[in-house]
């Protein structure tokens, strides 16, 4: 009798087959966009100063927006691994939320927090701090629309510590901030630094609520869009030929450091 | 030292009830029972990890019953999972001396660390530690935490036959410099070698309390029975008979005979296998109990042969010899009778 073995069963012919598709269907409109960019135009791009101070403009809004609002995303994370409260499933469902409704009207909903007659708007002029039409509301929006990414992986992460070991921890002394520093925290590391790169990726690439927000300065994503309005895809293609690099060139950098950690 | 006073606590479906005892200093008190009795929350509620709804715990003359985790100084060692993984040897020993703030923690360590043999292993992570290592290394840390009472929750259970072995003389050793251990196991013989007071834990109760010698002496539990080879101890009720020397000892759908002079009320009953006979017909000897059956198994004895007879949704174990085995050509699934006298039941109370 012929033994199948599992490796050339039909099941798993037809599955690489689908799953083959699936990838051709992410990686082939990246190729065709590089395919269609000369050298020269690509050089241009990167020597534009309006092209580079864009993409600087996105890697620097959206890191900073990562960074600020991780102080309260990594803490509620904590919670919601740990604690059990009424309303916990409304809680995280409202975390998911900037994920589903359409970010051009996430972008609405943070205008109408940062305008000048708005609380957010009064406090910040105090401070000198404009939203709309400046980074600090590029910020706003860019992490509006990602921070789900980082709760949720810190959320799971935090889960994922056996919780003995913190309780281990308080009957050798620690505090319940010591534990969280000394043993939570570390341990959950790895799935925030996830979430963080998944924040800062997703916020840096984020067009819908930040064109709502500012238009000027513009990030790259707008850029793009605006040469695409203004003169076609031929014009856009170098910009977002030379964004979409960094962000690979970053994004496949940081998975790397986090594999070898 | 330790003062278990009436406690009660509920986790999940799971209830602890009126639980009191007392653990003198420098005992070596194992808590023994079945998995799944309660065992490791009662060690948990000691701990402070689990919240108790009645009762008080009082340690050291003090109590504790409400007191934080971290200010109750007693330290737990599970039976496996419950070092540090992102840390090495030396940093998990050092974590407690770290957070008292302690002058020396490397010469704490080291003590820590050659007392329970891991002075080698200071650089590894717990992740390449044998079984009988990490168990060492959890018992240097709790030595470096400097409490003087350790809770140990089945931490012999996940290791091989030779490293318990080798466990056991460290546990001797660090209660015969002065900690006071409490040790839940299911292990009978663990609690045997190591104990000096055994408590027996039955449905979330502690059902027993007494010296090792006391307690497989004259065991009050199933349990207890069954683990130093007593068989055919049955829990149930006794009541007396009107205008009778006799008495009746129900328990499920038995009810026996018995001659003795222990008061009603509930009861354990002892038959020891010899006692009972095994026939094909039912005796109409002196003999008040009879009973039909099933045998369910027939097994080899040091001498002679157990059969084993299902009745009534209970079992009995008689012991017969071979010879009489072959003469009635007994065999598994044979329906018999099971006959003993009311005077060879023994009644615990």
């Amino acid at each position: 009798m012929k033994i199948i073995s599992p490796d050339k069963s039909i099941l798993n012919l037809v599955f690489t087959f689908l799953g083959g598709v699936l990838l051709l269907f992410i990686i082939a409109p990246l190729a065709g966009m590089y395919l269609n960019s000369s050298i020269d135009s690509v050089t241009e791009a990167i020597g534009s100063d309006e092209v580079r101070s864009s993409v600087w403009l996105s890697l620097w809004t959206s890191m900073a927006g990562t960074f600020l609002f991780s102080f309260f995303a990594i803490p509620l994370a904590f919670l919601l691994a740990r604690k059990n409260f009424r309303f916990k499933s409304i809680v995280n469902g409202i975390i998911d939320i900037p994920i589903i409704i359409p970010h051009s009207a996430a972008g609405i909903a943070v205008l109408g927090i940062v305008t000048r007659e708005s609380f957010l708007g009064r406090a910040g002029e105090l401070f000198g701090i404009k939203f709309v039409g400046s980074p600090a509301g590029i910020i706003l929006a860019m992490a509006f629309v990602s921070i789900p990414f980082l709760i949720n992986a810190a959320r799971d992460g935090f889960a994922a510590v056996p919780e003995r070991l913190e309780k281990i921890a308080l009957t050798l002394g620690a505090s319940p901030v010591r534990v969280f520093f000394t043993v939570s925290l570390p341990l959950a590391w790895r799935s925030i630094l996830s979430g963080f790169i998944m924040m800062w990726a997703r916020g840096m690439s984020e067009f819908g609520a930040v064109i709502i927000v500012a238009y000027n300065p513009q990030t790259a994503p707008v850029l793009i869009f605006e040469r695409f309005t203004s003169y076609g895809l031929k014009y856009s293609i170098p910009a977002a030929v030379v964004f979409v690099t960094v962000c690979l060139i970053i994004f496949i950098t940081l998975r790397l450091i986090k594999k070898k950690r | 030292m330790l003062v278990i006073d009436n406690i009660s606590l509920k986790a999940g479906n799971f209830e602890l009830k009126e639980i009191s005892f007392k653990v003198e200093k420098g005992d070596y008190f194992v808590i023994l029972g079945i998995s799944g009795v309660g065992k490791s929350l009662l060690l948990e509620s000691i701990a402070g990890l689990i919240k108790i709804i009645s009762g008080e715990i009082y340690l050291r003359g003090k109590k504790i019953s409400n007191e934080k985790i971290q200010r109750r100084n007693i330290s737990i060692v599970y039976q496996d999972a419950d070092l540090f993984p992102h840390m090495t040897v030396f940093e998990n020993i050092a974590y407690p001396l770290h957070c008292r703030k302690e002058k020396d923690i490397k010469e704490k360590v080291l003590y820590a660390a050659g007392q329970t043999g891991v002075i080698d292993k200071l650089e590894r992570y717990s992740e390449t530690l044998s079984g009988g290592e990490y168990q060492r290394v959890a018992l240097a840390r709790s030595l470096a935490a400097g409490n003087d009472i350790f809770l140990l929750d089945e931490p012999l259970s996940s290791l091989d036959p030779k490293s318990k072995a080798e466990l056991r003389p460290l546990l001797r050793k660090l209660n015969r410099e002065g900690i006071t251990i409490v040790h839940v196991t299911h292990d009978y013989e663990e609690a045997v070698s190591l104990a000096n007071k055994i408590g027996i834990m039955e449905k979330g109760a502690m059902v027993h309390i007494a010296p090792p010698e006391e307690i497989f002496k004259h065991p009050k539990s199933e349990f207890v029975a069954r683990f130093v080879g007593i068989k055919n101890f049955l829990r149930g009720e006794l009541k007396s008979i009107k205008e009778s020397d006799l008495k009746i000892f129900s328990s499920g759908d038995l009810d026996i005979f018995c001659l003795t002079d222990a008061g009603d009320g509930n009861s354990f009953l002892l038959i020891q296998p010899e006692e009972i006979s095994i026939s094909i017909s039912s005796e109409s000897g002196s003999a008040r109990n009879h009973f039909k059956g099933r045998i369910t198994d027939i097994a080899g004895a040091k001498i002679g042969v157990e059969i084993s007879v299902e009745i009534g949704g209970g079992e009995l174990i008689a012991l017969i010899s071979s010879e009489a085995l072959n003469s009635l050509s007994l065999k598994i699934g044979d329906e018999v009778w099971v006959n003993f006298k009311a005077s060879s039941c023994k009644i615990y109370k």
